[in-house]
């Protein structure tokens, strides 16, 4: 039966010198290579997920009133958009069940990627020959907080409605070009053309899903052809010499094993913890606003930005060059992005060093990369944490506009210090190696000598 | 024919099995046989199946109490079990080797010489190739840009001054949410109130307004505001100049802790307005003072607006200085 399927396909296709190889792949063994996965997983179950709610939503923002189910919200005027999330959430079947399975689903994905992202970058995988791997990656972060972003804007409650108020006044403020780039994204001043729920909807089905999907075909594909990086955990592990276990037997069963398993997570999170129950924010009108509104956790760094940049806009005559919120919503995720974009050719023009890798540096191998990645997130963090300085208010007492004043400072010497601490550490730690590999020689020595 | 294939394949069968040869080498390694985790296996499974057909059951009879959590813990669980099956097979059941191989070579110097002498060659009956490659440019740049033209269709992004358009004028009531006339003795000190124009469109940038009242003598509006705030009555835009949301919190002297004097706030990054003193910046990111609506009152004590805003309404952009409020119908 095996052997007659085998040569079905390969007196078909030709293919079995490939699928021996594919089967034969190896994988170096270490739990932090699973966090790729983990986002892979949670992208399928996303697809799966999203295309169930997609029979039942409507993106559109014509006016209705509500009859159904929920009695709270009974005679509201609202769009059909939100009456249909309303609808999902209540009357479809396992509706619920899958909206709050896709919404987990989205916050793991994001946070799956970033956590790899940390792997990838504190180990120097990124190194040639994995630049474009890497860009890749990074690209595909970004353009899936764009997913999420339209994913929640489209539902049209009233946190949404707020999110996108906050994107339009963003676009607005780009330099030069943003109020016609807003005028054309929304097709009309704020809240925008009814046209404008389509344009988020397709962005949110189609055309970014495409787009991750197709990069991570490339990043898969790029990834296999260079085959993975590995930890030196023995000695015969080089940079021209793999050491792992094969896609089959050894792989396959333990990554079909965790896909399963997120997939199962993942719904039992859907089932048994409430996420954005937006039959409680209630439909969005334009004159309404909540207070402790806060976004999805991988837009909260954009939200501490935009609040920690003092209250200016720069100005030549009544030519207005750069309006506020570019400096947070704009400007700090560019930086962010395009450091992290340029981080591979920086590292090497830095460190000099061109060659090819294949083993993995421990972050204690590369003071420099790890000090400066300590430093650089810990920046990201600290403004993430200070979007949250409303909450502290709310829970501590302690005063909103000292805690921006505090933040303002600490922003910029926090990650300065962590820099010069973690430089020092890691060196440390270097130092100690080397101490015990002398000592260890020397004792070896000795016990020859003594023999 | 197929007699003789049939035989001389039991031949080969016989002489393999007397000699020891023909027996293919294994790939896999042999490993001990684990019955226990064979059966831990399919209690699994099973397991596995039985969540999955909860999840329909679940499914099909009607109105549970809680069906989302059943539903949840049914299909969740079943791929969960499914999920600790197969790392069962993993870690027990199959043969899990590490094995050894040269990574790929890092590059191919013959491949790259002959691509590059492929490109090149194929050239060598061009003359002027900085003129076909400009060309060439020239003609992919225009159909890029003709490609993207009918994008204008989206929006009227060559006419961006419709940004600061308002629906006010003088002499527009406040209405409420409900459509009543915004009476001036029901204006309140240390709360606020929402108002739109009068028969105009609701779901716009510029309709909304706050209405506060403070003691006139308390107020400290810029200079040729004098009358925009008959009896201490004040109306501001609604919408945040810093990012759009809505200035959905008011905080009033009787709120202590932060702030001692009142002040109209947004709570998506917290900009600070002060409604005393013309809608001036106290605090947060916005870099633009919140719009006032001069208003008056009419011989029925109803509010109107005395004029239009005294800025344009909304988010900064390139040109938010460049021009007021315009009020013209569209």
């Amino acid at each position: 039966m095996i052997r007659r399927t085998v040569r079905f396909l390969d007196e078909r296709s030709g293919a079995a010198p490939f699928i021996k190889s594919t089967l034969r792949y190896l994988f170096p063994d270490h739990w932090s290579f699973l966090l790729g996965e983990v986002a892979l997983y949670a992208f399928i179950v996303l697809v799966a997920t999203g295309t169930y709610l997609t029979f039942f939503f409507h993106p559109s923002l014509a006016d209705t009133v509500y009859h159904g189910t929920y009695a709270p919200l009974r005679g509201q005027k609202m769009s059909e958009a939100y009456k249909s999330v309303v609808d999902i959430s209540f009357k479809v079947k396992a509706g619920l069940l899958i909206r709050q399975t896709h919404h987990w689903a989205a916050n793991i994905f994001v946070a799956a990627i970033v956590l790899h992202l940390l792997r990838i970058f504190f180990t120097g995988a990124f190194r040639k020959p994995r630049e474009l791997t890497y860009i890749i990656g990074i690209l595909m972060l970004f353009a899936t907080l764009l997913e999420g972003y339209a994913g929640y804007s489209m539902v049209d409650d009233l946190l949404s409605g707020m999110g996108l108020a906050i994107g339009y006044g963003v676009a607005l403020s780009l330099p030069f070009i943003g109020g016609n780039l807003a005028l054309l994204i929304w097709g009309a001043p704020y809240p925008g053309d009814p046209s404008f729920e389509s344009r988020l909807f397709i962005a949110h089905v189609f055309i970014l899903p495409v787009l991750i999907g197709t990069m991570i075909a490339v990043h898969l594909t790029l990834v296999a052809s260079r085959h993975h990086t590995q930890f030196r955990k023995e000695k015969r592990a080089t940079n021209r010499r793999l050491i792992g276990v094969p896609t089959f037997p050894g792989q396959a069963p333990r990554s079909l094993g965790l896909m399963l398993g997120v997939a199962g997570i993942l719904l039992l999170l859907g089932g048994l913890v409430q996420i954005n129950p937006i039959w409680l924010w209630g439909p969005y009108h334009l004159a309404e606003g909540t207070n402790g509104a806060q976004p999805d956790w991988y837009l909260g760094w954009l939200i501490g930005a935009l609040r920690l940049v003092p209250h200016f806009d720069v100005v030549i005559g009544n030519y207005t060059l750069v309006p506020n919120p570019f400096w947070g919503g704009a400007l700090f995720p560019l930086i962010v992005m395009g450091v992290l974009l340029a981080w591979p050719w920086l590292e090497a023009r830095f460190s000099r060093d061109r060659g090819f890798h294949n083993v993995l540096d421990r972050p204690r191998d590369a003071p420099g990369r790890t000090a400066f990645g300590v430093a650089f997130l810990l920046w990201v963090f600290l403004i993430f944490f200070a979007g949250a300085a409303d909450r502290i208010y709310l829970f501590l007492g302690w005063s909103y506009q000292e805690q921006i004043w505090i933040y303002r400072g600490l922003v910029w010497l926090l990650p300065l210090i962590a820099f010069f601490v973690t430089r020092s550490v890691c060196r440390e730690l270097q130092a100690i190696e080397r101490v015990e590999e002398v000592r260890e020689a020397a004792e070896a020595e000795a016990q020859a000598a003594s023999a | 024919m197929r007699r003789l294939r049939i035989f001389s394949f039991m031949f080969g069968a016989v002489i393999g099995a007397l000699t020891g040869k023909g027996r293919r080498k294994r790939i896999v390694e042999e490993g001990s046989e684990s019955p226990g985790a064979e059966l831990a296996l399919v209690g699994l499974l099973l397991l596995s199946a039985i969540f999955a057909i909860g999840f329909v059951v679940v499914l099909a009879t009607g109105s549970w109490p809680n069906r989302t959590q059943y539903e949840g813990i049914a299909l969740g669980g079943s791929l969960l079990l499914m999920g600790f099956a197969l790392v069962l097979v993993s870690k027990r059941l199959i043969v899990t080797e590490e094995l050894e191989e040269d990574y790929p070579e890092p590059e191919h110097p013959e491949e790259q010489n002959e691509v590059t002498q492929i490109v090149r060659e194929s050239g060598s009956r061009f003359t002027r190739k900085r003129l076909v490659q400009g060309a060439f440019g020239a003609a992919a740049g225009a159909l890029g840009v003709a490609a993207i033209a009918p994008a204008i269709s989206f929006g009227p992004a060559l006419d961006p001054f419709e940004l600061n358009w308002t629906p006010w004028r003088r002499g527009k009531r406040l209405v409420t949410e409900d459509g009543a006339p915004v009476k001036a003795s029901d204006i309140e000190m240390e709360t606020f109130y929402t108002a739109y124009p009068e028969h105009s469109a609701r779901d716009n940038i510029a309709a909304p307004v706050v209405i506060v009242r403070l003691r006139p003598s308390d107020l400290r509006l810029p200079r040729g505001r004098r009358n925009w705030a008959p009896q201490g009555i004040l109306a501001y835009s609604k919408i945040c100049t810093h990012a759009g949301c809505a200035i959905a919190l008011y905080r009033k002297p009787t709120f202590p802790p932060v702030q001692p004097d009142p002040a109209l706030v947004c709570p998506c990054h917290y900009s600070t307005f002060d409604p005393a003193a013309g809608g001036k910046v106290l605090f947060g990111p916005a870099g633009r003072n919140l719009p006032q609506l001069p208003l008056l009152i009419d011989s029925a004590g109803h509010l109107r607006a005395a004029g239009n805003f005294s800025g344009p309404v909304g988010p900064s952009w390139w040109g938010v200085r460049m021009k007021g409020p315009i009020t013209q119908d569209r």
